[in-house]
């Protein structure tokens, strides 16, 4: 009898309790729109241990700004999806800031939002935005091939057989940039390397990418990587053969306790939190921004069980010095096809307009991109 | 192409073949029993993609992989059940059922399986039968999973079973003369509604592959179209079950085919030799295919030759 009592005061207690949480929520709506709310928009589901997961850490991160509201959609195809999804955020939400992470929001969706709603701001995760679109939008992006060239530093001096593997999804311009900034950091600190591509075809597409990982693993190469939009496969797949392997876009560590290196992450958390401080004092945003280590807009993940000495005291060096601006690019150089990429003596700047359009892979890469 | 290079190609379309084609086969087994007793289950990728799901779930929550497999076969069983219980209402069309239940199958293990993209579940082991060879990627190649053996064992089985048996007879005449079934005293409803729900169990298992074994996690991409290029392979195997493994075997090694040959170096045009399953079905189709009769070997009920 007592016992059920005391049951029922709890209970009581808790519903009293619950009623008040939700009066003085009521209450301070009015309040929590005065603050900041921001919309994000995600192509794929925010845990896919890739694109849209480092997106989705950074909004987590947000999250605990004060004054910061954070409304997500996940799965929101490049259609008029977009548009309908950024108008809920608007009116239903009254989302000050949106977020669009994905490549095919920008034209037309996001722009004509852009022009319907000029008192929210819109910004894009990729180099689109141009002068004569809206003021109100813009684009920002991390340059992840700075963080790949990290990796190849470190995974060229842990291999022992000289070939290191990359699954790659489709040969479009970030894509080869990566492989080839990942080949140019493991030609620094072992020439005798070679990184052997396999191209899927497909950004998403898990049992060829295990196929390809297998198949380089059976070709010899002991250190895998890849740039697919979920890396989660082709690491899973490299640590049940033994073999090691490089993270992209988030962190994989996880995956593979024993053969993780280190892996290429965007930090999208301080593009996020600065435009969040800009907004709330009042201030413009960038329009056009874009950087890597120099602005701490990508990331290593911190170094796995496979890291040698040796590898991280390299890999650490090779981080500050991009940082403080040294290039990747550094001649001699030669494109796959043997013609001079960059002569001897000169050198590629990491942010040389010439490197956003690369169509080819540079000497040492095995693999073809047609 | 050098020796060296050819045998690590045909070796890797091996091995490729033995990885790849176990979901294919338990599908295309599944979709074999189905098509038998007259009637069209395209829902069966969505099973598969819901299979996954639920293998890879209770793997997880239980840490018994091969409990998930089962669990994984009694999920199918229900969407199974379900495409036998709506067809089975006059005036249903199969094919346009089993494409609202794909859709339903993967929307329902997406909303599911939002939680377990994260997580590790303990996988299946495998079978080394490689042991012999010295060479490790021999070794690799023939390391097989043990629903690999099954589905081979359950061909067989199946094949017999309706040449040999009267369940098979059974479930052959329902599928080629229901008035004949029915002459008989059979009850073709009951035997279309349980060798759907059979079939689903089948496809259940191969989902159950597809995220605990190979490539072994859970993502919502996780298929990408074998369920329905399964149903393609069932006719291509003219309602054989062993035949369905052959086909099975074939379309596993030929999604090899494209990563094996560029990791020998031979990478120019590797978009053509990724397409090769489906430029191989084309091809197979067009050369099987008369018409100036019907399909051998095809059950007469079927809506699709009806």
């Amino acid at each position: 009898m007592l016992h059920s009592m005391i049951n029922r005061r709890a209970l009581l207690k808790g519903t009293g309790a619950g009623a008040l949480a939700l009066g003085s929520g009521l209450m301070s709506l009015p309040a929590r729109a005065a603050g900041l709310t921001i919309g994000i928009l995600y192509v794929g589901p925010r845990d896919d241990f890739g694109w849209n997961q480092a997106h989705a850490v950074a909004a987590a991160a947000l999250k605990e700004v004060p004054d910061v509201t954070v409304v997500e959609e996940e799965n929101v195809p490049e259609t008029i999806s977009v548009a309908q999804s950024m108008e809920s955020m608007i009116s239903l939400d009254g989302a000050n800031l949106i977020f669009a992470t994905s490549f095919g929001y920008y034209n037309p969706f996001m722009v004509d939002m852009a022009k319907k709603y000029p008192d929210v701001q819109f910004r894009h995760a990729a180099p689109l935005w141009v002068d004569g679109d809206p003021t109100n939008a813009g684009s920002y992006f991390g340059q992840l091939d700075q963080a790949h060239y990290v990796d190849g530093i470190a995974a060229g001096l842990c291999t022992k057989t000289n070939k290191l593997g990359f699954v790659a999804a489709k040969p479009i311009g970030t894509v080869l940039r990566n492989i080839n900034s990942f080949a140019m950091g493991v030609k620094k600190v072992n020439p005798a390397a070679t990184v052997q591509v396999i191209f899927t075809g497909e950004w998403s597409m898990p049992v060829r990418e295990a196929e390809a990982a297998n198949a380089l693993v059976d070709a010899g190469c002991d250190v895998l990587t890849c740039h697919v939009d979920g890396p989660k496969v082709v690491i899973e797949t490299a640590e049940g053969r033994g073999v090691m392997s490089c993270g992209h876009n988030a962190s994989q560590a996880p995956l593979a306790p024993k053969g993780f290196i280190t892996g290429a992450e965007y930090k999208w958390e301080t593009i996020y939190k600065d435009y969040a401080a800009k907004l709330a004092a009042g201030e413009a945003l960038p329009n056009f921004i874009g950087g890597g280590f120099d602005l701490d807009f990508v990331q290593n993940t911190p170094y796995g069980a496979a890291a040698t000495p040796e590898a991280i005291a390299a890999a650490d060096t090779a981080r500050a010095d991009v940082k403080a601006g040294k290039p990747i690019f550094v001649g001699p150089l030669k494109k796959q096809d043997g013609s001079v990429l960059v002569a001897e003596g000169a050198s590629l700047d990491n942010y040389a307009p010439e490197l956003n359009g690369t169509d080819y892979l540079i000497e040492g890469v095995v693999g073809s991109i047609t | 192409m050098d020796d060296v290079g050819l045998s690590t190609v045909l070796l890797a379309m091996l091995a490729g073949a033995i990885r790849v084609s176990t979901p294919f086969l338990f599908v295309a087994l599944g979709e074999c029993l189905t098509e038998k007793s007259g009637r069209i289950n395209l829902g069966l990728e969505g099973t598969l993609v819901f299979g996954a799901m639920a293998a890879y779930a209770i793997s997880y929550e239980t840490g018994s992989p091969w409990l998930g497999v089962f669990v994984a076969g009694l999920t199918g069983v229900l969407f199974g059940a379900l495409h036998g219980a709506i067809c089975k209402l006059k005036g249903v069309n199969d094919i346009a059922i089993g494409i609202a239940l794909m859709l339903f199958g993967t929307g329902l293990a997406f909303f599911f399986g939002k939680s377990y993209i994260q997580p590790v579940a303990p996988r299946l082991s495998s079978v080394e039968l490689g042991s012999w060879s010295s060479d490790p990627n021999v070794q690799k190649a023939l390391e097989v999973n043990p629903l690999f053996l099954i589905g081979i064992l359950l061909a067989i089985v199946m094949w017999w079973a309706f040449r040999n048996t009267r369940l098979g007879l059974v479930i052959r005449t329902t599928g080629d003369s229901a008035p004949a079934a029915l002459a008989l005293g059979i009850n073709v409803d009951l035997v279309r509604f349980l060798a759907t729900a059979a079939g689903g169990f089948l496809a259940g298992v191969g989902g159950a592959f597809l995220s605990l074994y190979y490539p072994g996690s859970w993502t919502e991409g996780l298929s990408s179209g074998q369920g329905l290029m399964a149903v393609a392979l069932v006719i291509f195997a003219r309602w054989n079950p062993l035949a369905c493994f052959g086909a099975a075997l074939l379309f596993g090694a030929a999604g090899a085919l494209g990563p094996a040959l560029q990791s020998i170096g031979i990478s120019r045009g590797y978009h053509f030799f990724n397409a090769a399953p489906y430029v191989m079905t084309l091809v197979i189709m067009i050369l099987s295919i008369s018409p100036k009769r019907s399909l051998r070997g095809a059950p007469g009920e079927l809506s699709i030759t009806k």
